[in-house]
């Protein structure tokens, strides 16, 4: 029983990770329609910005925590003004080979001038506190906490404000939108932001909890958000949540039963059935092709 | 249509011509394929480093003796990015493209094999110093040795039979659980012939997990490790993940010892892995501690000129371009198949890592392992194990 108790407890901390970076997917695509493959590496490079802040300056884990967001959050919008804007009403494969070539350019950016991975410095010491057989760290509390919060505050921020409303209805109608007088371009900046910020806090969660950075890093974590915005119904934001859980927990139970030989098998095939049947994702509804 | 075209076509021209006249004097050219990039690039940088230092010695002291007299080495580096595609392709460019008359490394088994394969097609000498895994040197298909590779280390079933007498004798362990990157070669051969030897010696695997390459939470197999109550986790695998294993294990509440391979041996291992480390044991190729004179020169001439101590990558890359040298001289010609036939006649060759013994027929040396610990931040010598 502490066994099931302690692989749920690891289950919940590797999907608020997920979620939080599969945030930044949907919400971009929900908004322009749009893949950001960049984001997975804008997550890494957040990683990055707070190993360098502690290096600069040993600040409190609050203040590093919001001081990279915001840094993230600035990079998500010139990676949007600069390479996005350009080719918003360009053929859709040539944004993406764009979002493509910038998340490549941000990691070899930090490969050349970190070829090493670094330790992240301790920002809070872990203290471990064990119920029965089951250890849960002080760590893994503030990392769900925070991920928690943070969705909170986003699926509030959409659902019950002017600017959330202006999203949405951006991503209604892109076209139309304008003639209503919502600056389209600001809207879209803060959507690049908001995302941009949430990676951050990934970033920066991740650091702590998985305290060896390297430039390769945001590869497979966000190819992994990316199927977990999918899963839940990409451009859904409560979809990306579910999803990332979702998969959390389907890899941890993967190899909590089985040799975790099997775990991208099953994991990854399961997903693929959940697709089969809701092929929108868990939350997705199907687009309503405008001719 | 031309006269618009012609400026490109000067400008081209210009930019390359000197390229394409560059005077070409004589020389041994010599490929280094290395993980300079990617997932382990300190792996690379020493052998790089341990590589460009013997060379400029050597070319000081006159270049290589050949029979028609001395001729300067050249380098050709080639970076692999610590991939088995990127590998391969750098194999091939070095010897169509580039004339290397034998290859130094890659290093990583998992680049190693499809390297070799190419060197063995394109019949080039290689020499692998730090690739452990038994499949680098053998011709899988015709189930004989390869012509063409060597390599400048023990193999992994030596040292997976080391590491399983050094747990049930030495650390009195009998209950073993492995945590390996599945999908990565070198480890995949070592967490499997551990398992071998270990069981046939009399101890018992109690858990066998693996993961992926690039993956950072362990914490699923780790708690499944836990609950099988290990005496010692063997974790055959990069200095990369080593740290991050080691820190969710002792979070997760596991006190098992932890024992690795060869594949810990970069001191980058203990600026990541931090105090979770403290007190592990791992098999190495080579000690600083117990060197020989000659060793002792290389350890104060790489310390003096790169700022920190040789690693083993670095020892045996150093090993590795000596017996090139030795097949060069011996064989007389700048000409492959004269390395080749030269560096399959070497029975014996000492260097700074230990006396390297060849059977005839074949390209992996036999040698002694040391295995050592991570005491006090710093990589301690416990133990000598002959073959």
């Amino acid at each position: 029983m502490d066994y099931f108790a302690q692989q749920a407890i690891n289950a919940v901390q590797l999907g608020s990770i997920y979620a939080l970076i599969a945030l930044g997917y949907s919400m971009v695509y929900g908004v322009l329609v749009m893949i950001n493959f960049a984001h997975g590496d804008v997550f890494m490079v957040s990683s990055f910005f707070c190993f360098l802040l502690l290096l600069v300056a040993p600040v409190p884990f609050a203040a590093a925590l919001v001081i990279v967001m915001l840094a993230t959050a600035i990079l998500g919008v010139c990676i949007e003004r600069l390479a996005y804007r350009p080719l918003r009403n360009a053929p859709r494969v040539s944004a993406i080979i764009t979002a493509l070539g910038c998340g490549l350019v941000i990691q070899n950016t930090t490969l050349s001038l970190s070829p090493y991975s670094q330790r992240m410095p301790e920002l809070l010491k872990p203290v471990v506190w064990k119920f029965g057989g089951v250890s849960v760290s002080s760590l893994q509390v503030l990392i769900v906490g925070i991920s928690v919060a943070l969705m909170l505050g986003l699926d509030f921020f959409i659902r019950k404000t002017r600017y959330g409303m202006a999203m949405r209805a951006i991503s209604m109608d892109r076209i139309t939108v304008p003639l209503m007088g919502i600056p389209t371009n600001a809207i879209i900046s803060m959507t690049f932001a908001l995302g941009g910020a949430l990676g951050g806090a990934a970033g920066v969660l991740y650091g702590m909890a998985y305290p060896v950075i390297g430039a390769s890093m945001g590869v497979l974590v966000g190819w992994k958000a990316f199927v977990a915005a999918v899963i839940g119904g990409i451009g859904n934001v409560r979809g990306a949540v579910l999803g990332g859980y979702l998969l959390g927990a389907v890899e941890v139970f993967t190899v909590t039963v089985l040799p975790s030989t099997y775990r991208d098998l099953v994991s990854y095939s399961l997903l693929l059935i959940i697709l089969i049947f809701k092929p929108y994702g868990l939350l997705g509804r199907p687009a309503v092709q405008k001719v | 249509m031309m006269s618009k075209k012609l400026p490109y076509l000067l400008s081209f021209v210009l930019l390359l011509g000197p390229v394409g006249c560059k005077e070409t004097k004589p020389s041994v050219k010599i490929g280094l394929n290395l993980e300079l990039t990617g997932d382990i690039p300190a792996v690379g940088a020493s052998s790089k480093n341990a590589a460009e230092m013997f060379f400029s010695k050597l070319n000081a002291d006159g270049g290589v003796s050949l029979a028609s007299g001395p001729m300067p080495a050249e380098l050709i580096i080639g970076d692999n990015g610590a991939k088995a595609d990127q590998a391969a392709a750098t194999a091939q460019r070095l010897i169509s493209q580039e004339k290397v008359v034998a290859m130094v490394g890659p290093n990583s088994s998992a680049c190693a094999i499809p390297a070799g394969e190419i060197a063995e097609s394109l019949k080039c000498v290689m020499i692998s110093p730090w690739s452990t895994n038994p499949k680098t040197t053998m011709d899988t298909t015709a189930g004989a040795p390869k012509r063409y590779v060597f390599r400048a280390c023990f193999t992994d079933l030596f040292q997976a039979k080391v590491l399983a007498k050094f747990t049930l004798n030495d650390l009195k362990a009998k209950k073993a659980a492995v945590l390996y990157d599945g999908s990565s070669e070198a480890p995949l051969a070592q967490a499997t012939l551990f398992q071998e030897t270990f069981t046939a010696d009399g101890g018992e695997i109690v858990a066998f997990e693996t993961f992926t390459t690039g993956d950072k939470d362990f914490s699923a197999q780790l708690t499944k490790i836990g609950a099988a109550q290990p005496d010692v986790i063997f974790l055959p695998t990069y200095y990369n993940d080593v740290p991050l294993i080691a820190q969710q294990a002792r979070r997760l509440g596991i006190t098992a010892q932890f024992v690795g391979s060869d594949a810990w041996s970069s001191p980058e291992i203990i600026k990541l892995g931090g105090a979770d480390l403290e007190g592990s044991y791992f098999c190495n190729h080579f000690s600083t501690q117990i060197a020989t004179d000659e060793a002792k020169k290389f350890v104060s001439d790489y310390t003096a000129k790169y700022g920190q101590a040789p690693d083993d990558v670095a020892a045996l890359t150093y090993d590795a371009c000596g017996l090139l040298v030795e097949a060069l001289e011996k064989g007389g010609k700048n000409d492959r198949e004269a390395v080749r036939e030269a560096f399959a006649q070497i029975r014996e060759y000492k260097g700074v890592t230990g006396t390297f013994k060849f059977e005839p027929g074949s390209g992996d040396p036999i040698k002694s392992a040391v295995v050592l610990q991570i005491k006090d931040g710093q990589f301690v010598w416990v133990t000598n194990a002959q073959p």
